[in-house]
């Protein structure tokens, strides 16, 4: 599978958004917290985790004995670089367009 | 796929983020897989020809070394906009070419974050398979909020850039085509 797909396949599910939106708001927490805010068995909230982590998207750090899980953007920047971008770019340039041609017109 | 939809706690959860900081002030991680090697990745991040082509572009002089002085001086643009100077300040902790960096970092150039102090700066890096390398950035900011929320881009507009998450794309770009992502033209 691709980066891409991973990430897509990853996003596409609420509960993983949901815990993404968890780490968002405070990052670097244990599987118990995020478990604590969600009515789904440790096993459940552990695949979640599992898909995110193979997208990057989450990554896991040993600090002493506990487990902390981290929020990473950066999939979703390259994610944003190269299918986002590359739809809105059109519509910037031609209000750029439009703005050169109205101050010319205006001169 | 699993059809499990967040309980209630989603809808509280949603209505708080937008609110809520985006910035632990604690420890940020960021990772990035390269078409690269090892040594590719660690000579972009530790050696000066290199620092000025990605992210903000600094001229950054390490002198690697446990101990070794580290600075990022103004580049051109930053010259002709009328800024001088170090910018970001640091030394080196751990040298372990081409895997590991480890070094305090602090931003010198804002009286603000100078005041907070050095932060705490690991780099990883790793190969992995197919010639894809993985860089990991983790960044202790424990105590040093300012420094949180500049890294983690807040303080960029929308698109503007800012932070690792964009240094990391563009240095994933700048190994990957050869060149930095271009600004769009204004």
């Amino acid at each position: 599978m691709r980066d891409d797909d991973r990430v897509f396949k990853a996003l596409a599910d609420p509960t993983r958004r949901f815990l993404l939106d968890r780490l968002f708001t405070r990052d670097g927490r244990t599987l118990t917290e995020l478990e604590s805010e969600l009515e789904m068995t440790r096993f459940g909230v552990m695949k979640h985790l599992r898909v995110l982590e193979e997208a990057n998207l989450v990554v896991a750090r040993k600090v002493g004995r506990v487990k902390l899980h981290y929020l990473n953007p950066v999939p979703i920047r390259l994610v944003h670089d190269r299918w986002i971008d590359k739809f809105t770019e059109r519509r910037v340039s031609a209000l750029t367009a439009l703005k050169r041609q109205l101050e010319e017109d205006s001169a | 796929m699993t059809s499990t939809t967040p309980t209630a706690h989603a809808a509280t959860g949603a209505s708080n983020t937008s609110s809520a900081s985006s910035t632990s002030d604690t420890t940020q991680i960021y990772r990035v897989f390269i078409r690269a090697t090892p040594q590719a990745i660690w000579d972009a991040i530790t050696q000066p020809d290199w620092t000025r082509r990605f992210g903000y572009g600094l001229r950054d002089e390490i002198e690697l070394r446990p101990g070794g002085n580290f600075r990022g001086h103004v580049n051109d643009e930053m010259i002709a906009m009328g800024m001088s100077g170090v910018v970001v300040d640091g030394e080196m902790i751990e040298v372990d070419p081409p895997r590991r960096l480890v070094m305090t970092w602090r931003m010198a150039i804002d009286p603000r974050m100078a005041a907070e102090g050095f932060t705490r700066l690991t780099y990883e890096i790793s190969e992995g398979r197919g010639g894809v390398s993985r860089l990991s950035v983790i960044h202790d900011l424990s105590g040093r909020p300012a420094h949180a929320a500049m890294v983690a881009g807040d303080q960029q507009g929308p698109g503007a850039g800012g932070g690792w998450t964009w240094i990391l794309s563009d240095l994933k770009s700048l190994l990957e085509n050869g060149s930095a992502m271009v600004a769009p033209p204004q």
